[in-house]
């Protein structure tokens, strides 16, 4: 083990790696020459604040100067058998090992960094599986399809003596598959190929602040007692200069929106409708807004701002927001459980959201039914709203918002509208913008 | 007596793949293809098993499991789930709602078999 008396020779070594002459570091920390030179030839002990200024004028870590690498490298070899205890690395002879193969103990430790690098990598990907619709689509439809084609496929080699008609049929049914999986899994190549594209989308300021706000709950107590952004902000650690900026926009809407609708009064309204309207449908935020002498986008921005247990207390499920300005940007997400909104590209055209900007301020209600796998009905309560305080000739900046309440089936059945055309399965819509990648709806 | 069993299932050529092999079994296959009226369709049929996929038209897999764990006359029916989305969450999901079995897609024939036999043994 390199002792701490060889601290000047680390010094000295470093030094010659970046050909610095002796008098320059010596100026450069404020001693004289010919003490540098006892120093580095270990005849004067050194530590505290010249150690510390001789590390950073040569650019190193103190503990580099201190330690050596050696110690580090050692360190580095028992977190990589730690990580691997199966291996059985021999954690009591790591010293000696980087002492009489540094080389090869480099490599080890190296590649360990590597593995660390590469499982967070790979978390990152299996995440991508987890929360992008359009990969985990595809990726059931392939799945879907292969389960069928093996299925009928061992039906054929293993059953003995089967009719000539449930073999033909079994032929056509895996010819059949066979193609929808050949067109599957070409759609399945497309995704994993746009992926590489779409990682800078999967980290835009937009997503992390998303993120941010659905890992808050959306609900953030410091702002209803009356404390400023900031202090909700201070804590956190956002990538980049746009993403903080983003969540200071956002975290201030909601901060002006707690002081205007304070939740108790919130409360006390969903306290005081009547039965039938608190029944088992969500309530209608005009009524509330109403009662409140509010707005009813301030309403529905409110109630997907309640804590868990008030939801809990007052709704009948957590309801989903989207707020979208002109443009159709969708500027603001909360999902509603079963409507899951687009993470990436535009929304369906045929979304009440949408609706509600060619009549600003007329609110719609409309109950709806989400095509897709689960076919889940909603109750969706949508209006458009200026967001600036409204001068003649300037845009009031129109934001349409769409509460979206969970619903009890229908007897009537509802319009059917989609997530986004890439994964919807409606076969004929003259609204269709690009194609499905669901393979029959294509 | 023979044993039935209900496949709730959307995809045709699964439904047709494993009523054959089922049948061939010495079970009683009857299908339901959607979600919605799938709880109704269990407890008119009263099968001594079923079999049920996560994902189907109109109402999930899970939503059906919960009521059906909630009714008197189907809280201990044997009910083998199957999903095309392996992840643990919906194995864990699938468990804490009181699936018998879960089987995650591509599954073989003769895995369908051992478990359906499991559950109901002949």
């Amino acid at each position: 083990m390199p002792g701490s008396g060889l601290i000047g020779s680390r010094i000295r070594e470093r030094r010659t790696m970046v050909a610095m002459r002796q008098a320059d570091l010596a100026r450069k920390v404020g001693i004289s020459a010919s003490y540098l030179n006892l120093i580095e030839h270990n005849r004067r002990r050194i530590g505290g604040k010249l150690l510390l200024d001789i590390a950073a004028v040569l650019g190193v870590e103190p503990v580099h100067l201190s330690e050596g690498a050696e110690a580090a490298l050692v360190a580095t070899l028992r977190e990589a058998s730690a990580a691997q205890p199966t291996a059985g690395a021999e954690v009591e002879t790591a010293d000696e090992f980087a002492g009489r193969f540094p080389g090869w103990a480099r490599l080890v430790a190296d590649q360990n960094a590597r593995i660390g690098r590469l499982e967070q990598a790979v978390e990152a990907l299996t995440d991508r599986l987890a929360h992008d619709p359009h990969l985990a689509a595809s990726l059931h439809e392939v799945l879907s399809t292969v389960t069928a084609i093996h299925s009928s496929a061992s039906i054929l080699v293993e059953t003995r003596e089967i009719e000539p008609e449930w073999r033909d049929r079994f032929h056509r049914n895996i010819h059949e598959d066979s193609a929808r999986l050949a067109e599957g899994a070409q759609r399945l190549v497309d995704e994993l190929d746009a992926g590489q594209r779409r990682e800078v989308t999967l980290n835009s300021p937009q997503d992390e602040v998303d993120a941010f706000l659905d890992a808050a709950g959306h609900s953030f107590p410091a702002l209803e007692a009356g404390g400023r952004p900031e202090e909700v902000l201070a804590e956190v650690d956002f990538g980049t200069t746009a993403a903080r900026a983003l969540a200071r926009d956002r975290v201030g809407r909601i901060a002006t929106d707690a002081a205007r609708l304070p939740l108790e009064r919130l409360a006390e309204a969903l306290d005081a409708l009547p039965e039938d309207a608190a029944g088992r449908e969500g309530p209608d935020p005009t009524v509330l807004a109403e009662h409140l002498g509010v707005s009813p986008g301030l309403v529905m921005r409110r109630l997907v701002a309640l804590p868990d247990d008030l939801q809990d207390r007052l709704l009948p499920a957590a309801p989903g927001l989207v707020i979208a300005d002109a443009s159709g940007t969708l500027l603001y997400r909360r999902e509603a459980a079963g409507f899951s909104l687009p993470r990436y590209g535009a929304a369906c055209p045929l979304w009440p959201l949408f609706a509600a900007f060619t009549r600003p301020m007329f609110p719609i209600r409309q109950r709806l039914r989400l095509a897709g796998r689960s076919e889940g009905t909603f109750l969706t309560h949508a209006v458009a709203e200026p967001d600036q305080a409204l001068r003649a000739d300037a845009d009031p900046g129109l934001r349409a918002h769409m509460l979206i309440w969970p619903a009890d089936h229908d007897e009537e059945e509802p319009p059917r509208v989609g997530v986004t055309c890439r994964i919807c399965p409606r076969e004929t819509c003259a609204s269709r913008r690009e194609p499905s990648i669901m393979a029959r709806g294509a | 007596m023979d044993r039935t069993v209900l496949l709730i299932e959307d995809e045709p050529n699964i439904i047709e793949a494993i009523g054959f092999i089922l049948s061939r079994d010495g079970w009683r296959v009857a299908t339901h293809s959607n979600g919605v009226d799938a709880v109704g369709a269990i407890e008119t049929r009263k099968p001594d098993l079923v079999i049920l996929d996560v994902m189907l038209p109109g109402r999930s897999g899970f939503d059906i499991l919960r009521d059906l764990r909630a009714g008197a006359g189907t809280a201990d029916l044997p009910v083998l789930m199957l999903t095309a989305r392996g992840q643990a969450q919906d194995r864990e999901m699938a468990a804490a709602l009181g699936a018998s079995r879960f089987m995650a897609k591509p599954f073989s024939n003769a895995e369908v078999l051992e478990a359906a036999n499991a559950l109901v043994r002949p």
